[in-house]
């Protein structure tokens, strides 16, 4: 998007704008335009206002369009009615052409164009980057053979037929009389042949078509660039070589320069992604601007290959392809945050103006030339050859697919050809000299845009309800389904391994040891190689996500007030099921409501650095996420900085919030061990715990192995203590104090805890309680987790809900929590002061 | 039966049970008598011999699999010594891919089947219930492959899995309500929505490639 007039009209532009924003008149503006010129020259001495227009006015206008994109944007989205029937593409290319009307009313000449530097330099590259760097990788390799032959040899057909068609008509007259010749019409077959990825993509993405036709079509959309730019660029040099001098080695020459164009594109984009993924391994102590190498690196791949002359649109495909492993390991959950918005938000901007401009860029009265029998011909061409192409390759590919491709799809496929933008790039990029019908060629692009993007990207939706397309279906992940998933994988490729085949298992199988072997040694942190498991992020997520839930819930029902309680001890005794004041438990549940995830748990604290820590709900808050979920950082002296946005310690956060939370499971089954049956809402874990190990006879003594030595000590220790637990289910005050006083003891000979874990300072031998009440814990500079008072008294009624975690102990090590937990049912008051003896 | 199979009729016989073609049968014969060293049936140990199966992780499932009586549809547990061609294409026959033809009772028949041998290799007592023991044990083995993670996070994983599975299977469950493990029927509802057909098959075509392999 770029002024294409003169200063001049720029200005009277923004004018007319800004004037017709404002119902003023438009003539005015041009004696507004006299005045700051004038007032310059007069004045001599030093001013105190100057209005430089001229100065800015290049980035005020580009800041302006995009503004204008943005607002229209919202406005579309207001009415949720029609955006779920109208695309917004189409919307986009509709308020463009008013825009263009008012443009053109206001200056006479159409200022404003989508020119082709603007959009293959700074529009299309966003928009390529994101589809490649959010690939579904498996999906798409999955289906590459498919792609691959949809790209290729589908878009040499289309522009083949297409043109030649076009030409065969011209030859008997149809069209009256042009200045075409045979490579004219096939020039412009070729680039009206390819589909177009943006527009594929702004329409498919709210179409919601099954995952495996989605990439077909996308894929497609992406890969055959490399196609269309060699065509386009065979036969521009044939038609200024002219057609009497183009020879066989010509065709030869271009048949290789595919080759190359291809194959290179996606080299430079894999060399590309390796260095990204390289340079993102280092990048520790430059948090902040990691996020930046990854835009600039996959930005320069575009550019290199375009600099080579080759497929640019593949080379940042691939780049994102590749590197999206790595990275996504390499890089903080943070900048991992940022790097998905701003590619979204780049992406969507991009493809926003783009379609706003296509509007705008026709209305320009000298870019039309129509041809009726022209412009209806390609238009039907291009959809009769397009559903002939898909059902021609389909038959063939259906021989060899496991997942056929039926009719409706077919028909997905073929109507889903949308053609767009690149096009329209590639057409104005003509040369008029050689070209003698551009004009012609123009405007037809831009009619078949417009068709295919308003008229069929408006129908389509209505075309899947009809014909029942499957549709894709948004599930949350789940943990079964990962691990039966692996398991299929291992399965596949080892029954391929077994028959002798060398299939898709197989290569994946070997690929994947390839890549642990060697490629995520050189490319991945060491800590991220550790916990970069697809089936462990998941089950990270679902506990992040339960622990959220849990205490969100925990503070619907007022059964967590211990958590709002500040560490002092005069509150020791409240009984927490007096509800608290309910602003604090509205905002408090707000926030964590909010907070879906680790990320924004953090941004939370941040924020809360800012507001006056002396805030109660802050304080309060601060405590929850202290003792539940780890604490925030601690150090709020620096306010500003601009290097150091989080410390690192986001990472030992997270670690250890998913070390807790298997931590907590590991002793929901040693509290099982003991066969305490706590007839309460936690007993479903245990019960089911305790019938396990009963069937299961291979472990000894019944007793669940243990992971840690000293943990196991420590239960059969209690075991002896607490005897015959089968029959207990309830306990008297002084056995539970008496049980959790012995394990003290034994914490206390043990001297340390195992190392990973958080030192429980409930059975800590060495606790001040003095030292508890002076300090906030929280402000405390210590790395120990210290539970409030009635924490340690007092155990929440963990919700039954959750299905992944294990109810919140308040100890990381101790198996009397759950007695605790159970504890008030029987006797709500507990000595206080039975844990600290 | 492996070295008499050649015989047209009784190819045509094993066409019949396990739904392979006869240039599949030829094929996976081939791929027997080679696993096999030219004897009539195969061992545990034969499949020491492949290469490319060392690295698999859960490769001593997989391989019990092969020998499982469930699977071999020949009894309600225990596991066979040694198994025959015959056997050995049932077990190959759980990958074929589901016919397009077939209607939709036939498919989910298949679906069933295919499920039941993946129940079968996770049930390892064969007492028709994955219990917490042996998810823990499949899940240790399938993320041994990462040298990275403990053993402890493996575990707890199967035991995320676990109480997400008793949540899919039972609701929500009442305090005093056990749950003891996954049954086939639990498991078909886990399931339910995954398409399986899509996920668990392997092409057997280009047997050609054998040749090539080894």
């Amino acid at each position: 998007m770029s002024g294409r007039g003169a200063p001049g009209p720029g200005w009277e532009l923004l004018l007319a704008l800004l004037a017709l924003l404002a119902l003023g008149e438009l003539p005015r503006a041009q004696g507004v335009e006299e005045k700051p010129g004038g007032a310059h020259e007069e004045s001599q001495g030093f001013q105190v206002v100057t209005f430089k227009w001229h100065h800015v006015q290049d980035p005020y206008i580009i800041a302006l369009w995009i503004l204008v994109a943005s607002l229209a944007k919202i406005g579309f989205h207001l009415s949720h009615k029609v955006t779920s029937v109208v695309p917004e593409s189409a919307l986009l290319i509709v308020l463009g052409l008013a825009l263009g009307g008012v443009v053109l009313a206001a200056d006479h000449v159409a200022s404003f164009s989508l020119t082709p530097t603007a959009f293959f330099f700074y529009l299309l590259p966003p928009i390529v980057l994101d589809a490649g760097y959010f690939m579904p990788n498996r999906l798409f390799f999955g289906n590459l053979g498919t792609i691959l032959l949809y790209a290729v040899i589908g878009t040499v057909w289309n522009a083949a037929a297409t043109g030649l068609s076009l030409y065969g008509v011209f030859c008997s007259g149809l069209m009256g009389d042009l200045k075409i010749g045979l490579l004219d019409f096939l020039l412009f077959g070729s680039l009206i042949a390819a589909v177009d990825p943006v527009a594929v993509l702004a329409v498919f993405e709210e179409v919601h078509v099954n995952e495996v036709l989605f990439i077909i079509v996308f894929g497609e959309s992406l890969l055959n660039d490399a196609v269309t730019v060699v065509l386009y660029n065979v036969f521009e040099s044939f038609v200024t070589l002219g057609a009497d001098k183009v020879t066989g080695v010509d065709c030869a020459k271009g048949i290789v320069s595919f080759i190359v164009v291809s194959l290179g594109g996606t080299l430079v984009g894999v060399v590309f992604a390796f260095l990204l993924s390289l340079v993102t391994r280092f990048t520790k102590h430059v948090r902040i601007i990691e996020p930046g190498f990854v835009f600039v690196l996959s930005y320069l791949s575009y550019l290199t290959s375009e600099m080579l002359s080759l497929s640019a649109i593949l080379a940042i495909t691939f780049c994102g392809i590749c590197c999206q492993k790595y990275v996504k390991a390499n890089i903080s959950e943070q900048s991992a945050t940022t790097v998905r918005y701003t590619m979204k938000m780049l992406a969507s901007g991009a493809e926003t103006i783009i379609f706003m401009f296509l509007g705008i860029s026709a209305v320009d009265p000298l870019i039309w030339k129509w041809n009726t029998a022209f412009v209806l011909l390609t238009l039907v061409f291009i959809s009769v050859y397009r559903a002939i192409g898909v059902v021609l390759q389909t038959w063939v590919l259906n021989r060899y697919r496991m997942v056929q491709l039926e009719i409706i799809d077919q028909v997905v496929m073929s109507y889903g050809g949308l053609r767009g933008a690149v096009a329209y790039a590639l057409v104005v990029l003509l040369d008029e000299n050689k070209v003698k019908e551009k004009n012609l060629f123009v405007s037809t692009t831009i009619i078949v845009i417009f068709f295919t993007v308003i008229f069929q990207g408006l129908t389509i939706k209505p075309l899947v309800q009809w014909l029942k397309v499957k549709r894709s279906e948004q599930r949350d992940p789940k943990l079964n389904e990962k691990l039966h998933g692996r398991a299929f994988d291992h399965i596949l490729s080892a029954i391929e391994d077994i028959s002798g085949q060398i299939g898709h298992n197989y290569l994946r199988d070997k690929w994947s040891n390839f890549d642990r072997k060697f490629l995520s040694r050189i490319l991945m942190r060491r800590s991220a190689q550790k916990s970069r498991d697809r089936i462990l992020n998941v089950f990270h997520e679902l506990n992040l996500k339960d622990a959220i839930s849990y205490v969100a819930e925990g503070e619907r029902r007022g059964s967590l007030a211990f958590i709002r309680s500040p560490s002092t001890d005069n509150m020791v005794n409240v009984d927490f099921s007096t509800p608290r004041p309910s602003a604090v438990e509205a905002s408090i549940s707000y926030l964590l409501r909010e907070n879906a995830s680790a990320v924004r748990l953090d941004m939370q604290s941040l924020e809360q650095r800012r507001q006056s820590i002396r805030d109660t709900e802050d304080m309060i808050t601060h405590h929850t996420l202290q003792q539940y979920l780890y604490k925030p950082r601690q150090e709020y002296k620096h306010l500003y900085s601009r290097h150091e946005l989080t410390a690192d310690e986001d990472e030992t956060q997270d670690k250890e919030i998913f070390r807790r939370t298997m931590r907590r499971r590991l002793e929901s089954f040693k509290s099982a061990k003991l066969g305490v049956s706590p007839h309460k809402k936690a007993a479903k874990l245990l019960k089911r715990e305790r019938v396990q190990k009963r069937r299961n006879s291979s472990i000894p003594n019944g007793k669940l192995p243990m992971v840690s030595p000293l943990h196991d000590f420590t239960i059969k220790e209690k075991d002896l203590e607490l005897s015959d637990p089968e029959e207990a289910p309830s306990y008297e005050a002084e056995e539970v104090s008496r049980g959790i006083e012995f394990l003290a003891n034994i914490t206390q000979d043990a001297a340390t805890d195992s190392p990973s874990g958080i030192d429980n300072p409930v059975f800590s031998p060495d606790e001040d309680p003095g030292i508890l009440s002076a300090v906030p814990p929280w402000l405390s500079p210590g790395e120990t987790v210290v539970p409030s008072q009635r924490a340690r008294v007092q155990i929440p009624h963990s919700p039954s809900n959750f299905h992944r975690l294990a109810p919140f102990r308040l100890s990381s090590k101790s198996v009397d929590s759950f007695l605790l937990a159970d504890g008030p049912e029987e006797q709500p008051h507990a000595p206080p002061n039975s844990t600290l003896m | 039966m492996g070295a008499t199979h050649s015989s047209s009729e009784e190819v045509r016989e094993l066409e019949g049970k396990t739904g392979f073609s006869s240039d599949q049968i030829e094929q996976l014969h081939r791929r027997f008598k080679h696993l096999s060293g030219d004897q009539p049936t195969i061992r545990k140990e034969n499949f020491n011999n492949i290469p490319d199966l060392e690295l698999n992780p859960i490769r001593s499932k997989i391989v019990r699999a092969f020998f499982d009586n469930r699977n071999l549809r020949k009894g309600l547990s225990g596991l066979a010594d040694e198994i025959n061609f015959e056997d050995f294409l049932t077990i190959m026959s759980y990958f074929r891919p589901i016919d397009t033809t077939m209607d939709e009772e036939r498919v989910q028949l298949c679906r069933k089947e295919k499920l039941r041998f993946l129940f079968h290799m996770y049930d390892s007592d064969s007492d028709g219930r994955i219990t917490l023991e042996e998810y823990r044990n499949v899940v240790e083995e399938l993320l041994s492959g990462n040298p990275h993670i403990e053993k402890e996070s493996a575990r707890s994983i199967a035991d995320g899995a676990m109480m997400e599975a008793a949540s899919v299977c039972m609701g929500r469950m009442e305090p005093d309500q056990v749950y003891e493990g996954i049954t086939f029927d639990d498991f078909l509802k886990i399931w339910q929505g995954i398409d399986i057909e899509t996920k668990m098959h392997v092409r057997f075509l280009n047997m050609e490639t054998i040749a090539l392999c080894h």
